[in-house]
Protein backbone atom coordinates (compact mmCIF):
# COMPACT_ATOMS: atom_id res chain seq x y z
CA UNK A 1 0.00 0.00 0.00
CA UNK A 2 2.71 2.43 0.94
CA UNK A 3 4.67 1.36 -2.43
CA UNK A 4 1.48 2.16 -4.13
CA UNK A 5 1.23 5.95 -2.30
CA UNK A 6 4.93 6.33 -3.01
CA UNK A 7 4.26 5.70 -6.72
CA UNK A 8 1.23 7.69 -6.37
CA UNK A 9 3.42 11.01 -5.55
CA UNK A 10 6.08 10.22 -7.73
CA UNK A 11 6.44 13.77 -9.35
CA UNK A 12 6.67 12.03 -12.75
CA UNK A 13 4.09 10.12 -12.75
CA UNK A 14 1.99 12.95 -10.97
CA UNK A 15 3.32 14.53 -14.21
CA UNK A 16 1.90 12.04 -16.66
CA UNK A 17 -1.46 11.07 -14.70
CA UNK A 18 -2.31 14.90 -14.63
CA UNK A 19 -1.23 15.45 -18.57
CA UNK A 20 -3.17 12.14 -19.45
CA UNK A 21 -6.67 13.62 -17.80
CA UNK A 22 -5.95 17.23 -19.63
CA UNK A 23 -5.04 15.31 -23.13
CA UNK A 24 -8.70 13.32 -22.62
CA UNK A 25 -10.54 16.58 -21.52
CA UNK A 26 -9.08 18.39 -24.39
CA UNK A 27 -9.22 15.89 -27.08
CA UNK A 28 -13.32 15.44 -26.47
CA UNK A 29 -14.00 18.75 -25.93
CA UNK A 30 -11.97 19.37 -29.48
CA UNK A 31 -14.31 16.58 -30.76
CA UNK A 32 -17.25 18.32 -29.63
CA UNK A 33 -16.46 21.85 -30.71
CA UNK A 34 -15.39 19.97 -34.25
CA UNK A 35 -19.06 18.45 -34.95
CA UNK A 36 -20.36 22.07 -33.30
CA UNK A 37 -17.97 24.14 -36.07
CA UNK A 38 -19.85 21.90 -38.53
CA UNK A 39 -23.27 22.91 -37.43
CA UNK A 40 -22.12 26.72 -37.13
CA UNK A 41 -20.63 26.21 -40.76
CA UNK A 42 -23.94 25.02 -42.20
CA UNK A 43 -25.82 27.55 -40.28
CA UNK A 44 -23.77 30.71 -41.12
CA UNK A 45 -23.38 29.10 -44.85
CA UNK A 46 -27.85 29.70 -45.19
CA UNK A 47 -27.60 32.68 -43.63
CA UNK A 48 -25.20 34.08 -45.96
CA UNK A 49 -27.03 32.69 -48.74
CA UNK A 50 -30.74 33.69 -47.06
CA UNK A 51 -31.44 30.15 -46.61
CA UNK A 52 -32.14 29.55 -42.47
CA UNK A 53 -29.59 25.90 -43.05
CA UNK A 54 -30.37 22.90 -40.53
CA UNK A 55 -34.01 23.52 -38.33
CA UNK A 56 -35.78 20.15 -38.32
CA UNK A 57 -33.36 17.84 -35.61
CA UNK A 58 -34.28 19.52 -31.91
CA UNK A 59 -34.57 23.03 -31.12
CA UNK A 60 -32.80 25.25 -33.96
CA UNK A 61 -31.47 22.19 -35.41
CA UNK A 62 -29.11 22.00 -32.32
CA UNK A 63 -29.40 17.99 -32.73
CA UNK A 64 -28.51 17.87 -35.76
CA UNK A 65 -24.58 17.50 -35.55
CA UNK A 66 -25.43 14.02 -33.52
CA UNK A 67 -28.39 12.77 -36.27
CA UNK A 68 -25.35 13.16 -38.88
CA UNK A 69 -22.76 11.16 -37.03
CA UNK A 70 -25.23 8.58 -36.38
CA UNK A 71 -26.06 8.50 -40.01
CA UNK A 72 -22.22 8.39 -40.94
CA UNK A 73 -21.64 5.03 -38.43
CA UNK A 74 -24.55 3.22 -40.20
CA UNK A 75 -22.93 4.17 -43.53
CA UNK A 76 -21.24 1.17 -45.65
CA UNK A 77 -17.65 1.47 -45.45
CA UNK A 78 -16.07 0.73 -48.95
CA UNK A 79 -13.20 0.04 -50.61
CA UNK A 80 -12.26 0.43 -53.99
CA UNK A 81 -11.15 -2.53 -55.69
CA UNK A 82 -7.47 -1.85 -56.77
CA UNK A 83 -6.56 0.39 -53.45
CA UNK A 84 -3.92 -0.24 -51.73
CA UNK A 85 -5.30 -0.96 -48.62
CA UNK A 86 -3.16 -0.90 -45.76
CA UNK A 87 -2.72 3.11 -46.54
CA UNK A 88 -6.13 3.06 -47.51
CA UNK A 89 -6.91 2.91 -43.91
CA UNK A 90 -3.86 4.80 -42.26
CA UNK A 91 -4.73 8.04 -44.00
CA UNK A 92 -8.04 9.39 -42.54
CA UNK A 93 -5.86 8.61 -39.40
CA UNK A 94 -3.11 10.37 -40.21
CA UNK A 95 -5.57 12.94 -41.01
CA UNK A 96 -6.81 13.67 -37.40
CA UNK A 97 -4.01 13.14 -35.63
CA UNK A 98 -1.20 15.43 -36.54
CA UNK A 99 -3.68 18.32 -35.38
CA UNK A 100 -4.63 16.77 -32.08
CA UNK A 101 -1.23 16.30 -31.23
CA UNK A 102 -0.09 20.53 -31.89
CA UNK A 103 -2.81 20.85 -29.04
CA UNK A 104 -0.56 19.73 -26.42
CA UNK A 105 1.75 22.88 -26.80
CA UNK A 106 -1.25 25.56 -26.67
CA UNK A 107 -1.88 27.42 -23.47
CA UNK A 108 -5.39 27.88 -23.30
CA UNK A 109 -4.67 30.03 -20.38
CA UNK A 110 -2.14 31.30 -17.49
CA UNK A 111 -2.27 28.89 -14.98
CA UNK A 112 -1.10 25.08 -15.05
CA UNK A 113 -4.34 23.11 -15.29
CA UNK A 114 -4.74 25.07 -18.84
CA UNK A 115 -1.54 24.28 -20.13
CA UNK A 116 -1.09 20.04 -21.23
CA UNK A 117 3.04 21.16 -21.36
CA UNK A 118 5.22 23.78 -21.99
CA UNK A 119 8.13 22.60 -24.23
CA UNK A 120 10.97 24.99 -25.40
CA UNK A 121 10.62 24.29 -29.29
CA UNK A 122 6.20 24.46 -28.79
CA UNK A 123 6.46 26.44 -31.92
CA UNK A 124 8.67 23.85 -33.70
CA UNK A 125 6.53 21.35 -33.09
CA UNK A 126 3.56 22.98 -34.31
CA UNK A 127 5.55 23.34 -37.78
CA UNK A 128 6.49 19.84 -37.83
CA UNK A 129 2.95 18.64 -36.98
CA UNK A 130 1.51 20.81 -39.73
CA UNK A 131 4.29 19.60 -41.87
CA UNK A 132 2.98 16.02 -41.38
CA UNK A 133 -0.41 16.46 -41.98
CA UNK A 134 0.55 16.69 -45.73
CA UNK A 135 0.58 12.45 -46.06
CA UNK A 136 -3.26 12.48 -45.09
CA UNK A 137 -4.55 13.76 -47.91
CA UNK A 138 -1.31 12.59 -50.69
CA UNK A 139 -2.16 9.33 -49.29
CA UNK A 140 -5.43 8.99 -49.22
CA UNK A 141 -5.56 10.32 -52.98
CA UNK A 142 -2.89 7.74 -54.33
CA UNK A 143 -4.05 4.67 -52.40
CA UNK A 144 -7.55 5.09 -53.68
CA UNK A 145 -6.85 3.89 -56.95
CA UNK A 146 -8.72 7.11 -58.61
CA UNK A 147 -7.60 9.29 -61.18
CA UNK A 148 -9.42 12.13 -59.46
CA UNK A 149 -8.69 11.31 -56.11
CA UNK A 150 -5.05 10.88 -57.06
CA UNK A 151 -5.09 14.24 -58.73
CA UNK A 152 -6.42 15.94 -55.77
CA UNK A 153 -3.44 14.22 -53.62
CA UNK A 154 -1.02 15.87 -55.80
CA UNK A 155 -2.75 19.16 -56.05
CA UNK A 156 -2.49 19.25 -52.06
CA UNK A 157 1.18 17.97 -51.62
CA UNK A 158 2.31 20.68 -54.43
CA UNK A 159 -0.25 23.19 -52.64
CA UNK A 160 0.71 22.54 -48.87
CA UNK A 161 4.42 22.85 -49.23
CA UNK A 162 4.61 25.87 -51.23
CA UNK A 163 2.46 27.59 -48.66
CA UNK A 164 3.96 25.72 -45.90
CA UNK A 165 7.26 27.68 -46.65
CA UNK A 166 5.48 30.95 -45.96
CA UNK A 167 4.11 30.32 -42.70
CA UNK A 168 7.23 29.03 -41.07
CA UNK A 169 8.77 32.16 -42.43
CA UNK A 170 5.81 34.76 -41.58
CA UNK A 171 6.76 33.14 -37.81
CA UNK A 172 10.13 34.01 -37.39
CA UNK A 173 9.27 37.97 -36.29
CA UNK A 174 7.19 36.70 -33.88
CA UNK A 175 10.70 34.53 -32.38
CA UNK A 176 12.80 37.57 -33.05
CA UNK A 177 10.75 39.98 -31.15
CA UNK A 178 10.00 37.84 -28.09
CA UNK A 179 13.54 35.93 -27.80
CA UNK A 180 11.94 32.61 -27.36
CA UNK A 181 10.35 29.59 -29.02
CA UNK A 182 7.98 28.10 -26.38
CA UNK A 183 4.54 29.29 -27.02
CA UNK A 184 3.99 30.03 -23.04
CA UNK A 185 6.54 32.36 -23.01
CA UNK A 186 5.75 33.85 -25.99
CA UNK A 187 2.47 34.48 -24.72
CA UNK A 188 3.71 36.01 -21.29
CA UNK A 189 5.74 38.69 -23.82
CA UNK A 190 2.70 40.06 -25.24
CA UNK A 191 1.42 40.91 -21.38
CA UNK A 192 2.17 44.88 -21.57
CA UNK A 193 1.79 47.10 -24.91
CA UNK A 194 4.22 50.29 -25.15
CA UNK A 195 0.89 52.56 -24.39
CA UNK A 196 -2.16 51.85 -21.79
CA UNK A 197 -5.26 51.08 -23.68
CA UNK A 198 -2.82 49.50 -26.20
CA UNK A 199 -2.48 45.43 -25.55
CA UNK A 200 1.08 44.27 -26.36
CA UNK A 201 -0.23 41.61 -28.78
CA UNK A 202 2.31 41.40 -31.52
CA UNK A 203 -0.70 41.68 -34.19
CA UNK A 204 -0.41 45.57 -32.88
CA UNK A 205 3.22 45.82 -34.28
CA UNK A 206 3.54 46.65 -37.96
CA UNK A 207 5.76 43.43 -38.46
CA UNK A 208 3.81 41.79 -36.43
CA UNK A 209 0.42 42.61 -38.56
CA UNK A 210 2.37 42.00 -41.73
CA UNK A 211 3.39 38.78 -40.06
CA UNK A 212 -0.05 38.08 -38.93
CA UNK A 213 -2.04 38.38 -42.48
CA UNK A 214 0.44 35.99 -44.02
CA UNK A 215 -0.06 33.78 -41.39
CA UNK A 216 -3.89 33.82 -41.97
CA UNK A 217 -3.72 33.35 -45.59
CA UNK A 218 -1.42 30.00 -45.03
CA UNK A 219 -3.31 29.15 -42.72
CA UNK A 220 -6.63 29.16 -45.04
CA UNK A 221 -3.80 26.80 -47.36
CA UNK A 222 -2.40 24.87 -45.26
CA UNK A 223 -6.04 23.76 -43.80
CA UNK A 224 -7.66 23.22 -47.47
CA UNK A 225 -10.40 25.64 -46.74
CA UNK A 226 -11.76 27.72 -49.79
CA UNK A 227 -10.60 29.35 -51.77
CA UNK A 228 -7.61 27.48 -51.26
CA UNK A 229 -9.99 23.80 -51.56
CA UNK A 230 -8.13 22.51 -54.88
CA UNK A 231 -7.39 19.09 -53.00
CA UNK A 232 -11.12 18.88 -53.60
CA UNK A 233 -12.46 21.05 -56.00
CA UNK A 234 -15.99 19.31 -56.54
CA UNK A 235 -16.31 21.12 -60.24
CA UNK A 236 -12.93 19.79 -61.43
CA UNK A 237 -12.07 16.49 -59.57
CA UNK A 238 -15.92 15.14 -58.43
CA UNK A 239 -14.44 14.82 -54.68
CA UNK A 240 -10.69 15.07 -55.13
CA UNK A 241 -8.77 13.70 -52.60
CA UNK A 242 -11.75 11.80 -50.64
CA UNK A 243 -13.85 10.65 -53.81
CA UNK A 244 -13.55 6.95 -52.78
CA UNK A 245 -13.73 7.48 -48.96
CA UNK A 246 -17.57 6.60 -47.82
CA UNK A 247 -18.88 6.39 -43.72
CA UNK A 248 -16.53 6.86 -41.14
CA UNK A 249 -13.26 6.88 -42.95
CA UNK A 250 -14.47 10.04 -45.01
CA UNK A 251 -15.60 11.67 -41.73
CA UNK A 252 -12.23 11.30 -40.04
CA UNK A 253 -11.08 13.51 -42.94
CA UNK A 254 -14.10 16.11 -42.42
CA UNK A 255 -12.78 15.75 -39.01
CA UNK A 256 -9.37 16.56 -39.51
CA UNK A 257 -9.94 19.27 -41.71
CA UNK A 258 -11.74 20.92 -38.94
CA UNK A 259 -9.60 20.43 -36.15
CA UNK A 260 -6.74 21.62 -38.24
CA UNK A 261 -8.75 25.14 -38.12
CA UNK A 262 -9.23 24.59 -34.85
CA UNK A 263 -5.37 24.13 -34.14
CA UNK A 264 -4.11 26.86 -36.60
CA UNK A 265 -6.64 29.58 -35.12
CA UNK A 266 -5.26 28.66 -31.78
CA UNK A 267 -1.90 29.35 -32.63
CA UNK A 268 -2.54 32.68 -34.31
CA UNK A 269 -3.85 33.56 -31.08
CA UNK A 270 -0.99 32.53 -29.37
CA UNK A 271 1.41 33.77 -31.74
CA UNK A 272 -0.23 37.31 -32.73
CA UNK A 273 -3.37 38.02 -30.97
CA UNK A 274 -2.03 37.74 -27.29
CA UNK A 275 -3.22 34.03 -26.05
CA UNK A 276 -5.40 34.60 -22.92
CA UNK A 277 -4.67 38.19 -22.21
CA UNK A 278 -7.76 40.18 -22.19
CA UNK A 279 -9.34 42.44 -19.31
CA UNK A 280 -11.32 41.94 -16.42
CA UNK A 281 -11.20 38.65 -16.14
CA UNK A 282 -8.86 36.38 -12.64
CA UNK A 283 -6.29 33.92 -14.01
CA UNK A 284 -8.17 31.31 -13.66
CA UNK A 285 -11.15 32.56 -15.72
CA UNK A 286 -9.14 33.76 -18.53
CA UNK A 287 -9.24 31.17 -20.65
CA UNK A 288 -12.42 32.03 -22.20
CA UNK A 289 -10.56 35.14 -23.47
CA UNK A 290 -8.61 32.36 -25.49
CA UNK A 291 -11.74 30.66 -26.07
CA UNK A 292 -13.88 33.79 -27.32
CA UNK A 293 -10.39 34.42 -29.89
CA UNK A 294 -11.03 31.25 -30.83
CA UNK A 295 -14.56 31.51 -32.11
CA UNK A 296 -13.69 34.86 -33.86
CA UNK A 297 -11.23 33.34 -36.01
CA UNK A 298 -13.23 29.73 -37.08
CA UNK A 299 -15.88 32.17 -37.83
CA UNK A 300 -13.18 34.24 -39.90
CA UNK A 301 -12.67 30.97 -41.51
CA UNK A 302 -15.68 30.05 -42.29
CA UNK A 303 -16.89 33.54 -43.79
CA UNK A 304 -13.98 33.53 -45.77
CA UNK A 305 -14.89 30.14 -47.49
CA UNK A 306 -18.56 31.36 -48.55
CA UNK A 307 -17.27 34.62 -49.69
CA UNK A 308 -14.34 33.82 -52.00
CA UNK A 309 -14.90 31.84 -55.27
CA UNK A 310 -11.59 28.88 -55.60
CA UNK A 311 -8.26 30.23 -57.15
CA UNK A 312 -7.14 28.76 -60.18
CA UNK A 313 -4.00 27.08 -60.08
CA UNK A 314 -1.62 28.93 -61.72
CA UNK A 315 -2.53 32.00 -59.23
CA UNK A 316 -2.45 29.75 -56.24
CA UNK A 317 1.04 28.97 -57.32
CA UNK A 318 1.57 32.66 -58.22
CA UNK A 319 0.32 33.93 -55.00
CA UNK A 320 2.66 31.09 -53.07
CA UNK A 321 5.63 31.95 -54.13
CA UNK A 322 6.01 34.92 -56.02
CA UNK A 323 3.75 37.41 -53.66
CA UNK A 324 3.51 35.92 -49.74
CA UNK A 325 6.79 34.83 -49.81
CA UNK A 326 9.02 37.57 -50.81
CA UNK A 327 6.45 39.52 -48.73
CA UNK A 328 7.36 37.25 -45.68
CA UNK A 329 11.25 36.92 -46.19
CA UNK A 330 11.29 40.74 -46.26
CA UNK A 331 9.03 41.25 -43.44
CA UNK A 332 11.93 38.99 -41.41
CA UNK A 333 14.64 40.92 -42.56
CA UNK A 334 12.80 44.28 -41.78
CA UNK A 335 12.08 42.83 -38.25
CA UNK A 336 15.82 41.23 -37.42
CA UNK A 337 17.03 45.00 -38.26
CA UNK A 338 14.76 47.15 -35.82
CA UNK A 339 15.13 44.48 -33.00
CA UNK A 340 18.88 44.47 -33.64
CA UNK A 341 18.32 48.70 -33.23
CA UNK A 342 16.39 48.36 -30.82
CA UNK A 343 18.28 45.98 -28.88
CA UNK A 344 21.69 48.31 -29.43
CA UNK A 345 20.48 51.68 -28.67
CA UNK B 1 12.58 5.07 -18.03
CA UNK B 2 15.07 6.50 -20.54
CA UNK B 3 16.71 3.08 -21.95
CA UNK B 4 13.53 1.71 -21.99
CA UNK B 5 12.72 4.51 -24.52
CA UNK B 6 16.17 4.48 -26.06
CA UNK B 7 15.72 0.47 -27.21
CA UNK B 8 12.06 1.30 -28.27
CA UNK B 9 13.00 4.40 -30.21
CA UNK B 10 16.17 2.21 -31.74
CA UNK B 11 14.48 -1.10 -32.30
CA UNK B 12 11.81 0.74 -34.54
CA UNK B 13 14.70 2.81 -36.09
CA UNK B 14 16.47 -0.37 -37.16
CA UNK B 15 13.00 -2.38 -37.99
CA UNK B 16 11.71 0.93 -40.47
CA UNK B 17 15.27 0.99 -42.19
CA UNK B 18 14.79 -2.97 -42.93
CA UNK B 19 11.66 -2.70 -44.47
CA UNK B 20 12.79 0.22 -46.21
CA UNK B 21 15.19 -1.53 -48.05
CA UNK B 22 12.94 -5.23 -48.02
CA UNK B 23 9.68 -3.80 -49.39
CA UNK B 24 8.91 -4.19 -53.37
CA UNK B 25 6.66 -1.19 -53.11
CA UNK B 26 8.24 2.20 -53.71
CA UNK B 27 5.84 4.40 -51.50
CA UNK B 28 5.41 1.90 -49.00
CA UNK B 29 9.00 1.88 -48.45
CA UNK B 30 9.11 5.76 -48.66
CA UNK B 31 6.58 5.85 -45.89
CA UNK B 32 8.35 3.33 -44.14
CA UNK B 33 11.83 5.94 -44.65
CA UNK B 34 9.78 8.33 -43.22
CA UNK B 35 8.43 6.58 -39.76
CA UNK B 36 12.48 5.72 -39.51
CA UNK B 37 13.11 9.44 -39.47
CA UNK B 38 10.66 10.01 -36.92
CA UNK B 39 12.10 7.62 -34.54
CA UNK B 40 15.21 9.18 -35.12
CA UNK B 41 14.21 12.56 -33.87
CA UNK B 42 12.58 10.48 -30.70
CA UNK B 43 16.52 9.31 -30.40
CA UNK B 44 17.42 13.26 -30.79
CA UNK B 45 15.48 13.75 -27.55
CA UNK B 46 16.66 11.38 -25.54
CA UNK B 47 19.69 13.19 -26.23
CA UNK B 48 18.03 16.29 -25.15
CA UNK B 49 18.69 17.30 -28.59
CA UNK B 50 15.36 19.04 -28.70
CA UNK B 51 15.66 21.46 -31.67
CA UNK B 52 17.56 19.04 -34.00
CA UNK B 53 14.58 16.28 -33.15
CA UNK B 54 12.10 18.91 -34.44
CA UNK B 55 14.10 20.16 -37.32
CA UNK B 56 14.38 16.35 -38.54
CA UNK B 57 10.73 16.26 -38.51
CA UNK B 58 10.13 19.10 -40.49
CA UNK B 59 12.94 19.08 -43.24
CA UNK B 60 12.81 15.21 -43.50
CA UNK B 61 9.63 13.98 -42.88
CA UNK B 62 7.75 16.89 -43.77
CA UNK B 63 9.26 18.49 -46.67
CA UNK B 64 12.01 15.72 -48.45
CA UNK B 65 10.11 12.95 -48.11
CA UNK B 66 6.92 14.52 -49.08
CA UNK B 67 8.69 15.87 -52.64
CA UNK B 68 10.11 12.00 -52.98
CA UNK B 69 6.15 10.57 -52.39
CA UNK B 70 5.44 13.24 -54.79
CA UNK B 71 7.69 11.84 -57.46
CA UNK B 72 6.95 8.48 -57.20
CA UNK B 73 3.56 9.15 -57.34
CA UNK B 74 3.95 11.36 -60.45
CA UNK B 75 6.20 8.73 -61.94
CA UNK B 76 3.71 6.00 -61.30
CA UNK B 77 6.26 3.74 -60.22
CA UNK B 78 4.26 0.10 -59.37
CA UNK B 79 7.24 -1.80 -58.78
CA UNK B 80 11.11 -2.71 -59.15
CA UNK B 81 11.63 -4.73 -62.18
CA UNK B 82 13.56 -7.50 -61.36
CA UNK B 83 15.15 -8.57 -64.11
CA UNK B 84 18.38 -7.22 -67.07
CA UNK B 85 22.19 -6.63 -66.72
CA UNK B 86 20.84 -3.61 -64.82
CA UNK B 87 20.00 -5.77 -62.06
CA UNK B 88 23.10 -7.74 -61.81
CA UNK B 89 25.12 -4.77 -62.01
CA UNK B 90 23.63 -3.15 -59.08
CA UNK B 91 23.28 -6.27 -56.96
CA UNK B 92 27.41 -6.89 -57.46
CA UNK B 93 27.67 -3.06 -56.36
CA UNK B 94 25.58 -3.77 -53.20
CA UNK B 95 27.22 -6.70 -51.88
CA UNK B 96 30.41 -5.37 -52.88
CA UNK B 97 29.82 -2.01 -50.63
CA UNK B 98 28.32 -4.29 -48.09
CA UNK B 99 30.95 -6.28 -48.15
CA UNK B 100 33.49 -3.57 -47.42
CA UNK B 101 31.03 -1.47 -44.74
CA UNK B 102 31.35 -4.96 -42.43
CA UNK B 103 35.26 -5.50 -42.75
CA UNK B 104 35.56 -1.98 -41.73
CA UNK B 105 32.83 -1.99 -38.89
CA UNK B 106 34.80 -5.00 -37.61
CA UNK B 107 37.78 -3.28 -37.99
CA UNK B 108 36.59 0.01 -35.80
CA UNK B 109 34.69 -2.47 -32.99
CA UNK B 110 37.72 -4.03 -32.49
CA UNK B 111 39.24 -1.20 -30.34
CA UNK B 112 37.84 -0.28 -26.75
CA UNK B 113 35.75 3.11 -27.34
CA UNK B 114 35.65 5.38 -24.26
CA UNK B 115 32.76 8.03 -24.48
CA UNK B 116 34.46 11.41 -24.69
CA UNK B 117 33.41 13.77 -21.99
CA UNK B 118 29.80 14.89 -22.40
CA UNK B 119 29.47 18.54 -22.91
CA UNK B 120 28.17 20.85 -20.54
CA UNK B 121 24.88 22.48 -20.00
CA UNK B 122 25.10 26.25 -20.56
CA UNK B 123 24.63 28.19 -18.00
CA UNK B 124 20.70 29.73 -17.31
CA UNK B 125 20.20 28.86 -20.52
CA UNK B 126 16.89 26.81 -21.27
CA UNK B 127 17.44 24.00 -23.94
CA UNK B 128 20.33 24.02 -26.48
CA UNK B 129 18.55 26.74 -29.57
CA UNK B 130 20.40 29.83 -28.35
CA UNK B 131 23.59 27.73 -28.37
CA UNK B 132 23.29 26.06 -31.82
CA UNK B 133 22.62 29.23 -33.41
CA UNK B 134 25.76 31.10 -31.55
CA UNK B 135 27.40 27.79 -32.92
CA UNK B 136 26.33 28.36 -36.45
CA UNK B 137 27.38 31.90 -36.51
CA UNK B 138 30.69 32.27 -34.81
CA UNK B 139 32.74 28.96 -34.92
CA UNK B 140 30.90 27.02 -38.12
CA UNK B 141 30.03 30.51 -40.04
CA UNK B 142 32.11 29.73 -42.91
CA UNK B 143 30.35 25.93 -43.81
CA UNK B 144 27.37 27.82 -43.09
CA UNK B 145 27.48 30.21 -45.43
CA UNK B 146 29.00 27.67 -48.00
CA UNK B 147 26.11 25.43 -47.36
CA UNK B 148 23.75 28.22 -48.52
CA UNK B 149 25.70 29.37 -51.26
CA UNK B 150 25.52 25.70 -52.32
CA UNK B 151 21.66 25.68 -51.93
CA UNK B 152 21.20 29.22 -53.80
CA UNK B 153 23.37 27.56 -56.56
CA UNK B 154 20.82 24.01 -56.74
CA UNK B 155 17.62 26.80 -56.84
CA UNK B 156 19.14 29.13 -59.58
CA UNK B 157 20.01 25.25 -61.63
CA UNK B 158 16.48 24.46 -61.17
CA UNK B 159 14.33 27.30 -62.00
CA UNK B 160 16.67 27.15 -65.21
CA UNK B 161 15.86 23.71 -66.03
CA UNK B 162 12.08 25.03 -64.95
CA UNK B 163 12.23 27.12 -67.86
CA UNK B 164 13.41 25.40 -70.14
CA UNK B 165 17.15 26.96 -70.86
CA UNK B 166 18.47 30.67 -71.20
CA UNK B 167 16.62 33.03 -73.33
CA UNK B 168 13.26 30.63 -73.23
CA UNK B 169 10.52 33.06 -72.40
CA UNK B 170 8.21 31.05 -69.76
CA UNK B 171 4.56 31.16 -70.33
CA UNK B 172 1.95 31.19 -67.46
CA UNK B 173 -0.92 28.71 -68.59
CA UNK B 174 -4.52 30.29 -68.52
CA UNK B 175 -3.77 33.03 -70.06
Amino acid sequence: MSQLAALWNHPDFQFVFWALVKIVIIMHAMLGAVSYAIYAERKIAGHMQARTGPNRVGPWGLFQPLADVGKLFLKEEFTPDGANKVIFHIAPALAVIPALVTFSVIPFGPTDPFQITNINVGLLLFLAMSSIAVYAITLGGWSSNNKYALLGGLRSSAQMISYELSMGISTIPILLMSGTMSLVDIVHAQAHGPLPFVPGWYVFTVPGFIAFSIFMITALAETNRAPFDLPEAESELVAGFHTEYSSMKWALFFLGEYAAVFAISSVAIVLFLGGWHGPFLPPNLQFLWFLAKLSALVFFFIWVRWTFPRFRYDQLMHLGWKVLLPISVLNLVATAIWVYVRNNR
Amino acid sequence: MIPILFVGFAALLVGCSLMVILHRNPVTSALWLVLGFVSLAGLYLLLQAEFLAMVQIIVYAGAIMVLFLFVIMYLNLKRDREEGIGHLMRRTIGWGIGAVLLVEAVLLLRHKWVPGPLAEPGEGVWGNTIAIGRLLYSRYLFPFEITSILLLVAMVGAVLIGRGGVGVKSERPGE
